[in-house]
């Protein structure tokens, strides 16, 4: 079985000005995974290629093993797309949007009515479903998008900051939905600057800055390789008592005080953890609280894209 | 799905596009207000412009109203679809489906030729019943509007290709380019009547081989024979289309 996505070399100029260098990547049928990275890092461009939005300049990629430069048609025949601004036709009712995406991809009509019906009564649209696009809010729009991509019943959903201003209840129905079309097999490509989304949703991530892919991995992997970020959170009763001795414990690279009590960075946060515990004993003080923390992947993504 | 399958599948597939391309438009773009004012309204006032106050009989006048309305009507459509769509970002949904440029851009132009076409006929209907004229050549006719009809069409597409932030932008164009051809090409004056200049640029001009079409169709004396106009109208499609294509390629490859 093929991947669901590979890149190799992908390269983008927009005349002297080099958005995506020599991006290489894979994504496994089934995955959800993420494209992270900020603004002006390549991103949509990449992403555009790739939807066959837009040409590359080097490079190439295949989407479920049709090179999208060789078989473009055969390549898109498999996505389904939900971009940040909610194109749809405003003066196309929801049933027309819906049914014209299907037909654009060939779907038979009893299936696509079939489709249509479920999808719109799966994100609460069913009722909606003769009024124009036009009169939907921002996050009705959305759902009415992933409707359209949903009803070719593609193998790989690309989503481009999907949940971007959205209320609190569209961005959990969609996120449930993808969970859920996940776990039946949907390879889900998802681009995105919420790390909380990212780290929740994902499988696995990719970071690129300037053009660059800087890291791939799981989140997890991600956090754990950061060791120099890791940190050991320790509160005492009577904090000012600790202050002056907490750096020179082995092992502890840097102290900083935060919420009323301190931050040991440390490569080996278990150690560590004995070493406190022996210094409250030494010291006579009673810890009120003491866990090991890694870095979120917000600060993973600092850390690699300096922003 | 067999490798020796794969051609004919994405041959039939994108006939099947582009059919869906031609009843999108239907539904969202001929009732537009560019479209109504630059494809309908401005052949009936430039009719009545030449009409008022000379002394042309109607039925004179039959052969060159009709080909002024598929002129204006056909060539109306191309230019308002993939501004506007650029504009709303719908063009981007379009381009990322399964479905060609070249499919989506002969669904554009099919599109243009039935508005023009069914528009034209009307304005046909009407000068058979308020005037004498009558066809001399039915198949002439339906060869002369048809073909004028996807030609136009294909320079309507043409048109839209450049980039632009808004599209009365390329409506000024496709304008820029329809009303000087328009003035050349037989229409209001026969073109042996026309000034050399003017008939060095009226062969150029599509426009001038559907008057020549539908005057025969009529039984009035053409400029152009009409062994002549048959091939070079399919000659202005097949080059216009080509053009659209490579021009919309273009763009599309430099991310506009």
């Amino acid at each position: 079985m093929p991947a669901a996505i590979e890149v190799h070399g992908l390269t983008r100029t927009f005349g002297d000005v080099l958005a995506v260098d020599h991006v290489d990547f894979l994504v496994e049928a089934g995955e959800i995974f993420g494209f992270l990275g900020p603004n002006g890092a390549g991103k949509t461009t990449t992403v555009r290629m790739l939807t066959g939005v837009i040409d590359p300049s080097a490079g190439t990629a295949t989407i479920g093993g049709h090179d999208i430069r060789a078989e473009p048609s055969l390549s898109r025949a498999h996505l389904g797309i939900v971009p940040e601004d909610a194109n749809v036709y405003l003066d196309l009712s929801l049933w027309q949007n819906i049914m014209l995406m299907a037909q654009l991809h060939g779907v038979p009509r009893a299936e696509r009515v079939r489709e249509g019906e479920r999808l719109l009564e799966a994100v609460g649209l069913a009722e909606r479903k003769r009024q124009k696009a036009r009169v939907l809010s921002k996050g009705l729009r959305q759902r009415l998008m992933l409707c359209t991509a949903l009803v070719t019943s593609p193998d790989i959903l690309f989503l481009d900051e999907p949940t971007s201003g959205l209320d609190v209840q569209s961005t959990r129905l969609i996120h449930r939905i993808v969970r859920d079309l996940n776990r039946e097999g949907l390879t889900v490509f998802l681009t995105t600057h919420n790390m909380h989304e990212a780290e929740h949703v994902c499988s696995r991530v990719a970071i690129i800055n300037r053009g660059r892919i800087v890291a791939t991995d799981t989140p997890e992997h991600l956090r754990s390789a950061m060791q120099s970020s890791q940190y050991l959170e320790v509160v005492f009763s009577e904090p000012r008592l600790a202050d002056p001795d907490l750096e020179s414990l082995a092992g502890v690279s840097e102290v900083t005080a935060a919420d009323g009590g301190y931050r040991l960075f440390t490569e080996t946060p278990g150690r560590v953890a004995v070493e406190v515990a022996r210094f409250a004993d030494a010291k006579g003080l009673e810890i009120a609280h003491l866990c090991t923390r890694k870095p979120s992947l917000e600060e993973v993504f600092v850390q690699f894209t300096g922003q | 799905m067999t490798t020796h399958a794969e051609p004919a599948q994405t041959w039939r597939r994108q006939v099947h596009g582009a059919c869906v391309i031609v009843r999108k438009n239907a539904l969202l773009y001929y009732l537009k207000p560019p479209v109504l004012i630059f494809g309908v309204l401005f052949p009936v006032f430039f009719f009545l412009a030449f009409k008022m106050g000379r002394p042309i009989s109607a039925e004179d006048m039959v052969p060159g109203m009709v080909a002024m309305a598929l002129w204006f009507t056909a060539s109306a459509v191309g230019p308002l679809v993939t501004p506007w769509e650029r504009r709303a970002r719908t063009y981007e949904r379009l381009i990322s489906s399964p479905v060609s440029l070249t499919a989506i851009l002969a669904g554009d132009v099919i599109s243009g030729m039935i508005f023009g076409a069914g528009l034209s006929v009307v304005a046909l209907l009407l000068a058979l019943t308020l005037t004498n004229a009558s066809i001399a050549s039915p198949a002439l006719l339906l060869a002369g509007i048809l073909l004028g009809a996807l030609s136009f069409a294909s320079l309507g597409v043409l048109l839209a290709a450049p980039p632009a932030s808004s599209p009365s932008n390329i409506m000024l164009l496709s304008n820029l380019v329809r009303l000087p051809l328009l003035f050349v090409s037989g229409i209001f004056v026969p073109i042996h009547r026309m000034p050399v200049w003017a008939r060095w640029i009226a062969p150029i001009s599509p426009l001038s081989y559907t008057v020549a079409l539908i005057r025969s169709a009529f039984g009035q004396p053409a400029y152009f024979p009409t062994w002549l106009s048959l091939p070079m109208l399919v000659a202005f499609t097949a080059v216009l289309m080509w053009a659209a294509r490579a021009f919309h390629r273009l763009w599309r490859a430099r991310g506009l």
